[in-house]
């Protein structure tokens, strides 16, 4: 469904992504991983558009995205949610209003009718009667539903991930990855998730990517994965200091 | 020598970089004030939060502005005899010059900081990158009517400030120094002229789009956490202030 082509980034003289090449299937849930400051979010932040690459493409079916102009962008951004890394949440608007935000956006629904599908999203994620809470009042973990919430509330086709489970206690994590499982399963929506937490990869993906020195080095299912001998993805997904990554 | 010559190359590209994408910023803003569908609720939030809320501020300053002037016009204005000109004197001080500057100095240190504070948590907790990412354009959505609400909130603002700097001038004249009640309205309502008030106000005007621009750029385009947010900040008041004393002496130089 979305295929990234020889993906270049460099932000000065710094060369984050260096040939990115990925094919994300639809409705299935593929997870890239890689260390922290890998490129991870901006490898993201190039599907959804929110950053131009300085070569290669992204191809969304048959479209390139990254020649579309910036109003064409905006269309095919309706069909993507996204849940950010701190979850992005506006502290200016309740809960209610944050979620209900696209759809006040981009539908002619009335308050009812916006007040009925915000209140079915929370429940979807697990909360009730938060809807007149203000974001700064939540926890990391309610804030990561309520993003979550928000960036399935108008039922895209895709969406994307930005480690939601970086900050969270494990049990919290493991909550997290059922949530995953629960609402990508309803639809069928295509996930994307970029994490660096191995234990909620293997709970979730259908197919995992490693991301590495600005190229993806390794992908396939989590089996497969998991017997892949590469001695960097293996010291990544056992999370040892030594070994071909130097810490240092 | 070389490593100097590097140095002030790198900042007159800074600056030139920091022109162009306001003035790309300004144009854009511009186009999305006229396509619809516009957001008026924005509009009047805005306009509330730099208007409304700036209000006891700008009383303060214009009051005592005015009564300060009445003080010193009174003084000199005695040693030629001419007492009878503290009015007139308080008036077109306040309607030409010290009543827009003031109002857009005291209201950049205000509302200009906490917009750039604003837009720049924004910024830095990826809220903006939400807003493109729901594919809300952040420029329609959050400058706009930041922008808007400086242009038409900065003269309201001026009104009151030469408004109640008169009375203050009034107040001083009158009571404490005891000129002539009759003499001091009257000497006011003959030298000022409806060309003075509207000079200052479109002079605010200017400032408003000042204020509320830099404040707007200097959030938008904040990095590197709450270190950047309260530089975005103080960056806003001292670049919008530098900007309202410069655009002041170009418009009064051609006014005259
Ligand atoms: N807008 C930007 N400007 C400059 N450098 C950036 C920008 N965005 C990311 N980077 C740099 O790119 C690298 C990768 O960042 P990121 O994608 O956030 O890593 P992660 O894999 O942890 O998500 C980092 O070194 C970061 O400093
Ligand atoms: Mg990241």
């Amino acid at each position: 469904m979305i295929k990234i082509i020889n993906l270049r980034k460099s932000f000065g003289d710094k060369k984050v992504l260096d040939g990115v090449n990925l094919e994300i299937e639809r409705g299935k849930i593929t997870v890239i991983i890689g260390r922290s400051g890998e490129g991870k979010s901006v490898l993201i932040k190039h599907i959804i558009g929110l950053l131009k690459p300085d070569e290669g493409a992204v191809f969304l079916e048959d479209q390139d995205l990254t020649s579309l102009r910036d109003r064409d962008f905006n269309e095919v951004r309706k069909r993507f949610g996204m849940l950010f890394q701190g979850a992005a949440l506006f502290d200016s608007m309740t809960v209610a209003g944050n979620v209900g935000f696209p759809l006040k956006e981009h539908t002619d629904l009335n308050d009812e009718d916006i007040g009925k599908i915000v209140t079915d999203k929370l429940h979807r994620v697990g909360l009730v009667d938060v809807e007149e809470m203000m974001p700064s009042d939540l926890s990391g973990g309610m804030k990561k539903r309520v993003g979550l919430a928000r960036a399935i509330v108008m039922d895209p086709e895709i969406v994307l991930f930005d480690e939601p489970t970086t900050g969270l206690d494990p049990i919290m994590s493991d909550s997290i990855a059922d949530l995953v499982l629960d609402t990508q399963k309803a639809l069928k929506t295509t996930y994307i998730l970029i994490t660096h937490d191995i234990p909620f990869t293997y709970k979730i993906a259908d197919k995992i990517a490693m991301l590495h020195e600005g190229r993806i080095i390794e992908e396939g299912s989590v089996e497969e994965m998991k017997a892949n001998p590469n001695p960097i993805l293996r010291q990544f997904l056992e999370g040892r200091a030594e070994g071909p990554i130097k810490v240092f | 020598m070389r490593r100097q010559l590097e140095s002030i190359g790198r900042y007159s590209e800074d600056v030139v970089t920091t022109a162009g994408q306001m003035a790309i910023m300004l144009a854009s803003a511009f186009l999305y004030a006229f396509t619809p569908p516009i957001k008026f609720r924005n509009i009047f939030k805005q306009m509330e939060f730099v208007g409304v809320q700036s209000l006891f501020v700008v009383i303060l300053t214009g009051s005592f502005t005015g009564m300060v002037l009445a003080l010193q016009s009174y003084n000199a204005l005695k040693r030629f005899g001419a007492e009878s000109l503290v009015g007139p004197t308080v008036a077109l001080s306040m309607a030409r010059e010290l009543g827009p500057v003031l109002t857009g100095l005291m209201v950049t240190g205000r509302a200009g900081s906490a917009m750039a504070t604003e837009l720049g948590t924004m910024r830095v907790t990826e809220q903006i990158d939400a807003l493109f990412a729901m594919a809300v354009n952040p420029i329609r959505y959050l400058v706009v009517p930041r922008v808007i609400a400086g242009i038409l909130m900065f003269p309201v603002l001026t009104i009151v400030t030469d408004f109640v700097g008169v009375i203050g001038g009034y107040a001083v004249g009158v009571k404490l120094l005891g000129i002539n009640p009759g003499i001091y309205i009257g000497r006011t309502v003959d030298f000022v002229q409806m060309d003075d008030i509207v000079t200052g106000l479109t002079k605010s005007l200017v400032f408003g789009l000042i204020t509320s621009l830099v404040a707007c750029y200097n959030g938008f385009y904040a990095t590197g956490g709450a270190e950047g947010v309260g530089r975005a900040a103080t960056s806003s008041v001292v670049m919008g202030s530098i900007m309202i004393l410069i655009s002041d002496y170009l418009m009064s130089s051609f006014a005259v």
